[in-house]
C-alpha cells in the first residue's frame, strides 16, 4: 500500500471577480514509503496549497487524501490533527520557527503532539544537523543556515512518515542550500521518512532521482488556473 | 499539558510589561477585596466585644448608640449627665458586680479625659483576673489629688511620662475651649490594652468637680465646688456609669426597669449597641466592596484585552503550532491557561496588597478607635479573593482562547503558491 494516495482532488479559491478559481485538480499521485520526489512548480502552480492538502492542513473540495492508511477527508479535525503529528514533518521556505522559543524548544515542539518531549533526542537531533552548540540560542541568534538546519530536525523530530518540502532551500545560497539538501535526504533515510519536495529551482531539483512535473500533475496549472 | 505550560510560560516571558500590569492590577483587586472583608469582620468583633468586662452603660436618656459610643468609644459627644445618686444607687445595688461612673468635658491635646474612680484601674477585669495594668514605676492616682494615668497611645503620642504635668483643656475635642489653670501630673501609663482605653487620660471624678471653670447643676442650681469643703452628692453628676452585672437577668431587670422610664437610659447588652452601629454604617462596607469587585472586574477585562490584542501577532504562532501537529484545543487551553497563570499571580500578589492595606487601615482604627487589628487572623476571604480572581481571569481568557482556536493555519502560514 502507498504512504500517500491521491485522488480525484479538486481545491478551488473564491476568485476576484466574486466566482471562484480552480487552484488543484490532480487525478492521481502516490509515493511510496521512504521514496523521495521532488515536484517542479512554477510559482502559482498550487505547490503549497498541494502540500497543505496532504498535511491536512486545508481540506480539499472533493477528492481524498490517504497518508499511512489514513482518509484524510473522512477523518475529524482532531484526528487529521493527530495523523499530522505523527506522520508528517514539514519544512517551509521561510521555516516558521518560532521567534520566542530556543533551539532546543523549537525542536521539542516538532516531537510535542505525538510521543511527547524528549530533551534527549532533541539535542541528539540538533547534533545530527550540526548545531548542538546552538541549542539555547533563539532563531533571531541563529544566521540562516542555521536557522534552516533547526528546522530540519523539528521536522524529522517525530520521526515522520512523510516530510513535505516547500521551497525548502529559497532562502539560501547555492553552496548552503546542496548541504541542506544532503542533510535533509540523509536525515530523513535515518528515520525512514519519505520526501515530497516542492521547488521550481533546477538545483535543488536535480538533486533528486525522482522529479516529476506539478504541472503535468494539476490539471488546473496546466490551463494557467492555479492561485 | 507540558506543552500547554510551555507555550503559555513563553508567552508570560514574552510579555513580561503586560503580564504585570495586569496582574498587578488584580492584585491591587485581589489585596482590597480581603481587606474589606477582613477589616470589616474584625472591626465588627472588636467594637461588638468591646467594654470587656462591662455588660451595659447607664446614661442620659437618648440613644443606646450615643452612650456606647461616648463611654466605650470615647467617640462622639456625651448624650448629657445623670445625677450622681444613680451611680450610688447601682453601686449599692446587690445585683451590680461593679459600677464605675465616667465623667466626661476636657481633653489633652485631642485625647479625652475622663474622671472616674480608681475602682476602674484596680477592680475592673478586661477578662477574668485581668484588669487594666499600669506600667513599672507608675501608680493609680489618688482619688483627692490632680492625679493621671495615661493610657498607653496617649503617652506614646505626646511624649507623656509618670511626673509630667499637664493642663486639660475644655471640651471633648481638642481646640474646643480654653486650657483650665489647675495643673495635673501624671502618676502611671497603661499597659496597651489594645482597646479605646488605650487613648483615654483617666484622673479622679472629684478631681474634675473641683476643676477651675467646672460647675455642677445637679441640684438643679449651679454648684462651684470650694476647697476645703465637700461636695454634696446632690449636686454632683456624671456622664454614664459603666455596669458589669452578676447575672445576664440583672441587665433584663434593669433594662426594663429604666428603659421604661424617662430619665436615664440603659445600653444593654454594649455589644447589641454596637452591632447596630455597625448597621448604621453597613452602606459603607457595601461601597467598598462594590468598588473592590469593580477593580477585580476591571483586572479581569485588562487580561482580555492585552491578551486579546497580543492574538493578532501570535496568529503565526499558532498556525506554525497547528502544522506540527497541535489540536485547536492545545492553543485554546494555551490562553486559557495563560489568563489563568496572570491571574493566579495576581491572587497571590494580592495577599501582599492585603497586608499593605491591613497595615495601613490598622493603623488608623488603632489610631481613631483604639483597636488593635490582627493581620495573620484568618479569614475566609484570604482564600476565596485569590480563587475568585483566578477564575475571573480564566474567564476572561476564554474569549481570546477562542480567537486563537479559530486560526486559520494556512491563511496564518505562508502565502498561497
Amino acid at each position: 500500500m502507498a504512504l500517500l494516495e491521491l485522488k480525484d482532488l479538486l481545491k478551488h479559491y473564491p476568485s476576484p471577480e466574486g466566482g471562484r478559481s480552480t487552484v488543484l485538480d490532480v487525478p492521481e499521485f502516490t509515493l511510496q514509503a521512504g521514496e523521495q520526489v521532488a515536484l517542479e512548480g512554477a510559482s502559482g502552480s498550487g505547490k503549497t496549497t498541494l502540500l497543505h492538502i496532504v498535511a491536512g492542513i486545508l481540506t480539499p473540495d472533493s477528492g481524498s487524501v490517504s497518508l499511512a492508511g489514513n482518509q484524510l477527508n473522512t477523518l475529524s479535525e482532531s484526528a487529521v490533527d493527530r495523523v499530522r503529528a505523527e506522520h508528517i514533518g514539514y519544512v517551509f521556505q521561510t521555516f516558521n520557527l518560532l521567534q520566542g522559543y530556543t533551539a532546543l524548544e523549537n525542536v521539542l515542539l516538532g516531537m510535542a503532539f505525538s510521543a511527547g518531549q524528549d530533551v534527549g533526542r532533541a539535542h541528539q537531533l540538533l547534533e545530527r544537523v550540526g548545531i548542538a552548540d546552538k541549542a539555547n540560542h533563539l532563531p533571531s541568534q541563529l544566521s540562516v543556515g542555521q536557522q534552516q538546519r533547526v528546522a530540519i530536525a523539528r521536522a524529522i523530530a517525530n520521526r515522520p512518515s512523510l516530510l513535505l518540502a516547500d521551497e525548502p532551500t529559497g532562502n539560501l545560497d547555492a553552496d548552503m542550500a546542496q548541504q541542506a539538501l544532503t542533510l535533509l535526504r540523509e536525515a530523513c533515510e535515518e528515520v525512514d521518512a519519505a520526501i515530497l519536495l516542492v521547488s521550481h529551482d533546477p538545483a535543488v531539483l536535480g538533486a533528486f532521482e525522482d522529479r516529476r512535473s506539478l504541472t503535468e500533475l494539476n490539471r488546473a496549472a496546466k490551463v494557467g488556473g492555479a492561485a | 499539558m507540558k506543552t500547554i505550560i510551555m507555550i503559555a510560560k513563553k508567552s508570560l516571558a514574552r510579555h513580561k510589561l503586560s503580564t504585570s500590569v495586569t496582574a498587578g492590577s488584580l492584585a491591587l483587586a485581589c489585596g482590597l477585596v480581603i481587606g474589606v472583608f477582613s477589616i470589616q469582620e474584625q472591626s465588627y468583633q472588636a467594637f461588638t466585644t468591646g467594654a470587656p468586662g462591662f455588660d451595659a452603660v447607664l446614661g442620659a436618656r437618648g440613644s443606646q448608640l450615643q452612650l456606647v459610643m461616648n463611654s466605650v468609644l470615647h467617640l462622639d459627644t456625651s448624650p448629657g449627665n445623670i445625677p450622681y445618686k444613680a451611680y450610688t444607687e447601682m453601686r449599692d445595688d446587690p445585683r451590680v458586680k461593679l459600677a464605675v461612673p465616667y465623667a466626661v468635658g476636657d481633653n489633652y491635646r485631642g485625647y479625652r479625659v475622663v474622671g472616674t474612680t480608681p475602682e476602674l484601674l484596680t477592680e475592673f477585669e478586661l477578662s477574668d483576673g485581668v484588669g487594666y495594668q499600669i506600667m513599672p514605676g507608675g501608680r493609680v492616682f489618688d482619688d483627692l489629688k490632680m492625679e493621671a494615668v495615661v493610657g498607653s497611645q496617649v503617652a506614646r503620642k505626646t511624649g507623656l511620662r509618670v511626673g509630667s504635668h499637664l493642663h486639660f483643656e475644655h471640651g471633648v475635642e481638642e481646640e474646643m475651649g480654653h486650657d483650665h489653670e489647675d495643673e495635673y501630673i501624671v502618676v502611671g501609663i497603661l499597659e496597651p490594652t489594645n482597646t479605646p482605653a488605650d487613648k483615654v487620660i483617666w484622673c479622679p471624678l472629684e478631681g474634675m468637680y473641683r476643676l477651675d471653670g467646672h460647675v455642677l447643676r445637679g441640684g438643679g442650681e449651679v454648684y462651684i465646688a470650694k476647697p476645703d469643703e465637700e461636695i454634696p452628692d446632690e449636686v454632683k453628676e456624671v456622664s454614664a456609669v459603666m455596669l458589669a452585672f452578676k447575672s445576664p437577668q440583672a441587665g433584663f431587670q434593669f433594662s426594663q426597669q429604666i428603659n421604661g422610664g424617662k430619665d436615664m437610659t440603659l445600653a444593654w447588652p454594649i455589644a447589641r449597641a454596637m452591632a447596630q452601629l455597625f448597621d448604621k454604617i453597613g452602606w459603607a462596607h457595601k461601597v467598598l466592596s462594590l468598588v473592590a469587585y469593580l477593580v477585580c472586574v476591571v483586572g479581569a477585562a485588562s487580561i482580555l484585552a492585552s491578551l486579546y490584542n497580543a492574538m493578532n501577532e501570535r496568529r503565526r504562532e499558532f498556525a506554525i503550532l497547528r502544522a506540527l501537529g497541535a489540536r485547536r484545543s492545545t492553543v485554546f487551553g494555551a490562553i486559557l491557561t495563560e489568563s489563568t497563570a496572570i491571574a493566579a499571580l495576581g491572587g497571590l500578589m494580592g495577599l501582599l496588597v492585603y497586608g499593605l492595606v491591613f497595615t495601613i487601615a490598622a493603623q488608623v482604627i488603632r489610631a481613631e478607635a483604639g483597636i488593635v487589628l490582627d493581620i495573620w487572623q484568618l479569614h475566609s476571604s484570604m482564600w476565596l479573593a485569590p480563587l475568585g480572581v483566578t477564575l475571573l481571569g480564566a474567564l476572561a481568557g476564554i474569549v481570546p482562547a477562542m480567537k486563537a482556536y479559530r486560526t486559520d493555519v494556512a491563511t496564518h502560514i505562508v502565502a498561497h503558491s
